[in-house]
């Protein structure tokens, strides 16, 4: 009855179903709806992004995968089956990195990765091994002694990365991996992340680091109001959403740019925000070249993001939220 | 997702209590050091002190009387304090809980195994005084293979009460209220210092519903030679504090974290 541990024997190879499958979740409390009809799935090998402002759903739908919300309604299945029907709700084949901070500081580095093999009840001999191989693996060989205490932001990250691969799960959660980090720190953690996707891990991250999406993940899902809003490859999303180029504006006095609206008409969309007018278009040349005539103008011309997506889906004004 | 959140607890909980185990093991010295050192003081300033005016009590040198008392109240005090302060470090500082929710372990593991681990823990402590108070000739050790047991009730029941009072708290400053209101109270009045009878007859009723006061009628005769009287109903008065609550515990527990 323990023989989930070793691995995927359940899964049918002749009908390929996602890894992770959501569908129609919803969840309430009291009056607060946090997640409506949310449904998206994660194909085997995949990376996923959730991307959204805060509150908008995106630890919440991290908790529900786990076990530790359960949805009003709505199913979850992993590799093909309802996580009910998981022993342990799945979590021999699924790893969590959690957005706090929840390494054990009562235990140095490798005694973290031994103390979490225990809860697989892997045995011990597999868990030193591992423990070694990860530890290389996220450049904390040197650190293996070191009290938690000790180390930075960047490498407890990547070692609550490392522990929670101790038991070779197939699905890597992530909530908001990188937040904090330096930009070196955030480099290497997406190295390992893109080196764990070849090896096979199939990964969910949530973040609002655009770039972040961008540059790891096969398909973002934009997270709003607990709904997905657009979902696609990050490059497709950006095509589909902003046509070419991305002009900003501001005026060097604060004053609202382009008041008159002349841009109206002479470019494919435009959109105010506070003291900026952006102006999108495959060829901005013409409209450029009329505002850098003004001296008050400050301008800015550069490729689309997926940031721009994200902004014109869910707004450009802050927004205050809780997750 | 019920059988996630309803399944028994079973191995997991073992996993936690080594974990404890491994962390205590750390501080070792301190630890010993408290256990040890608190009760000679104890025995010393009440047992030979205060003593000296009281002269024999129940029919027995007065350090004898109190040893007894001091390693169920000890008992209370370290599981209480295990299932306070330390539990709520795991489970609201250091979010070592939901670290563990995040692998097979489920709610009910995490509060076997900290009441089990509170449970050793107390008797640890009372393990230490039988220790000192022996070197004074205070215990007869006759029938401390049941005493022992009775010790890792005590503890159990102390620690699932505390557990209970965690999953409610907000901050440790919560943790005063149970201290001044629960254990204090058992402290003075359920026996550990001078017989229940000495006590109002009201105040005797409220002692015999309080778990200490069990607690102390099962190991005063245990470790001083004897075989006590009514042992079902002070064994089931304390079985059924363990066991309610251990079940608060757990649905408190599983209130606050899984959300």
């Amino acid at each position: 009855m323990r023989n989930w541990v070793r691995g995927s024997m359940l899964r049918n190879p002749a009908v390929p179903s996602p890894r992770l499958e959501l569908a129609g979740l919803a969840k309430s409390y009291g009056q607060r709806a946090v997640l409506r009809d949310l449904s998206f799935s994660v194909g085997v090998g995949e990376c996923h992004a959730l991307l959204g402002p805060n509150g908008a759903g995106k630890s919440t739908t991290i908790r529900c995968i786990q076990g530790l919300t359960r949805p009003d309604v709505g199913n979850i299945c992993l590799d093909g089956r309802p996580l009910a029907d998981w022993p342990a709700g799945g979590h021999a084949r699924m790893g969590v990195v959690a957005q706090q901070d929840q390494l054990d500081p009562d235990f140095t580095v490798e005694e973290n990765l031994w103390t979490y093999g225990r809860y697989f009840r892997l045995p011990t001999a597999l868990i030193r091994q591992r423990s070694r191989e990860l530890l290389a693996f996220m450049a904390l060989e040197e650190f293996a002694q070191r009290p938690i205490q000790s180390l930075s932001g960047g490498m407890r990250r990547r070692l609550s990365v490392a522990r929670a691969l101790i038991h070779q799960p197939q699905l890597l959660l992530l909530d908001e991996p990188t937040t904090g980090l330096d930009p070196q720190a955030r480099h290497l953690l997406w190295q390992r992340l893109r080196t764990l996707q070849r090896e096979g891990v199939t990964l969910l991250l949530t973040t609002h680091y655009l770039d972040e999406a961008e540059r790891l993940a096969d398909r973002v899902g934009i997270l709003q109001h607990g709904s997905i809003l657009a979902e696609d490859a990050p490059v497709a999303m950006i095509q589909k959403h902003i046509p070419g180029e991305v002009l900003e504006l501001r005026r060097r006095d604060g004053a609202l740019p382009d008041a008159e609206n002349w841009h109206q008409g002479r470019v494919a969309a435009a959109e105010r925000s506070g003291d900026t007018l952006f102006l999108f278009d495959p060829q901005p040349e013409r409209v450029r070249a009329h505002f850098a005539a003004d001296p008050e103008y400050q301008l800015l011309q550069r490729p689309a993001t997926l940031e721009d997506v994200f902004l014109r889906l869910t707004g450009r004004e802050l927004r205050e939220g809780e997750e | 997702m019920m059988r996630r959140h309803y399944a028994l607890p079973g191995w997991g909980a073992l996993a936690l209590l080594r974990r404890n185990f491994l962390v205590w093991r750390k501080l070792l010295l301190p630890s010993l050091l408290g256990n040890f050192v608190d009760p000679l003081l104890y025995l010393l300033a009440l047992g030979y002190g205060l003593g000296h005016f009281v002269g024999r009590m129940e029919g027995m040198p007065y350090i004898t009387f109190i040893a007894s008392g001091i390693v169920a109240s000890s008992a209370m005090n370290t599981a209480t304090f295990e299932g306070l302060y330390s539990a709520y470090t795991r489970m609201a500082v250091q979010n070592t809980y939901l670290a563990i929710l995040a692998t097979p372990l489920q709610i009910g593991d995490i509060v076997l195994g900290e009441l089990l681990w509170c449970a050793i823990k107390g008797t640890i402590s009372a393990v230490a005084i039988i220790l000192v108070a022996s070197f004074f000739g205070a215990i007869d050790w006759r029938w401390l293979p049941l005493a022992l047991p009775v010790i890792l009730l005590t503890g159990f029941s102390f620690g699932a009460i505390a557990l209970a009072f965690t999953a409610l708290s907000r901050s440790y400053d919560f943790f005063m209220y149970y201290f001044t209101l629960a254990v204090t109270p058992m402290f003075l009045f359920c026996g550990v210092f001078y017989p229940l009878k000495t006590l109002p007859l009201l105040a005797q009723e409220i002692a015999l519903v309080l778990p200490l006061t069990h607690a102390v009628l099962l190991l005063r005769p245990l470790l001083t030679g004897q075989l006590p009287s009514n042992v079902w109903l002070h064994l089931g008065v304390l079985l059924a504090y363990a066991l309610a609550a251990y079940l608060l515990a757990a649905y408190l527990l599983r209130r606050r974290l899984l959300r």
